[in-house]
């Protein structure tokens, strides 16, 4: 059996705070919409090695199952598991100062000019060039589950509770853990 | 003060219920937004639009929907709201996980897990479709945005700034 210290053998040192912060600060501000996932990823495990592939692939499974947005999520486990709670407290803020800031800006002028027919237009096509880029990082994301029949199967069942039955997520989440987990219980071939 | 109240309850509410990321709370949001708050289904899609074109998480657009509703305080409320209960039963899951060890059901959890996720975040991609796509032009940009994003490494600001910028030439010479 394995041991009973956490397995972070080849981890990087603990990073300053300074540091986590300056660097989710940065994702906070040039990364986009759903993409984020894949800049942490990047930060995470291939710049910083501050987490390894499969623990980075852990967290994101909890990141998407929990309530919240995935990316926040993210930023609470890398830090706590980087710096305890006040590093999950500093990714956390370092990630959403940016857009926050931001978003206030454009919105103080929307509230003054939303009327306009040609914001109307942009912001028409803004919002569908954002749904092809969800799809697109879904699509990355899903990387060889979608090949697998087992995954699939579990993928489409997910969804067509979600979208098609419209059952509300505690239910979704409830119908479908039992069965995936047992699913993939010990012992089975993937 | 109770309209304050009100809204940090509201938020707090979907923050628990935003399992699978922001976008599937996003049905949801906008059906009580429209009739407790008086957000129409225009302003909705506008919010959610600015959210999208800013840089970081693109649920931020809750800041500017406490915004609209009550000023600067509300966009702190909604703000803490929206994030904070969320964060901290991830923090404890996480620590829990943690716990597990090696074990080989942490494996199988995991596993089990993935393809959820993948199943509630395509979900989320039909949620915001439907709300986005709602003519062949919008159509169009929103496949040639996935075609880009999935054959060349190009920066997706640039995709979704030039959809707006495309989208509103056409529109405007259409109409």
């Amino acid at each position: 059996m394995s041991s009973q210290l956490p397995v972070n053998t080849q981890l990087a040192k603990s990073p300053d705070l300074v540091d986590l912060f300056i660097q989710f600060l940065t994702i906070g501000a040039i990364s986009f919409g759903g993409g984020i996932i894949a800049y942490e990823r990047i930060l995470l495990v291939e710049k910083r090695k501050w987490l390894s592939a499969d623990e980075f692939m852990a967290y994101l499974a909890i990141s998407q199952t929990m309530p919240g947005l995935n990316s926040v999520n993210m930023a609470v486990l890398a830090g706590d598991h980087l710096r305890g709670v006040l590093g999950a407290v500093i990714a956390t803020l370092g990630l959403i100062l940016p857009g926050s800031i931001f978003v206030l800006g454009i919105g103080l002028i929307y509230a003054n000019a939303g009327d306009h027919p040609s914001i109307n237009w942009i912001l028409g096509g803004i919002a569908a060039a954002a749904t092809g880029l969800l799809a697109a990082i879904t699509y990355k994301i899903g990387d060889t589950h979608w090949r697998h029949v087992k995954s699939l199967a579990i993928i489409i069942c997910t969804f067509v509770l979600m979208s098609i039955f419209k059952l509300s997520l505690p239910y979704v989440i409830l119908i479908m853990a039992p069965i995936s987990i047992y699913l993939y219980r010990p012992g089975q071939p993937q | 003060m109770s309209l304050l109240i009100h809204l940090a309850w509201t938020f707090a509410l979907l923050s628990i219920l935003a399992v699978g990321g922001g976008t599937a709370v996003l049905p949801e949001m906008q059906a009580i937004l429209a009739h407790q708050f008086g957000i129409d289904h225009t302003q909705f899609v506008h919010i959610y639009s600015i959210g999208q074109l800013a840089p970081g998480p693109n649920m931020l657009m809750v800041l500017v929907i406490g915004y609209q509703i009550a000023g600067l305080f509300g966009a702190g409320v909604v703000l803490l709201s929206f994030f904070l209960p969320s964060s901290l039963m991830c923090f404890y899951m996480g620590r829990l996980w943690n716990r597990f060890g090696e074990s080989p059901w942490r494996r199988s959890i995991q596993n089990a897990l993935e393809p959820i996720s993948i199943g509630l975040m395509s979900s989320g991609v039909y949620a915001v479709a439907k709300a986005s796509v709602v003519s062949s032009i919008t159509l169009v940009l929103a496949l040639v945005t996935l075609y880009l994003i999935l054959r060349i490494k190009i920066n997706p600001v640039l995709v979704i700034l030039g959809s707006g910028g495309f989208g509103a030439l056409l529109m405007a010479y259409l109409n």
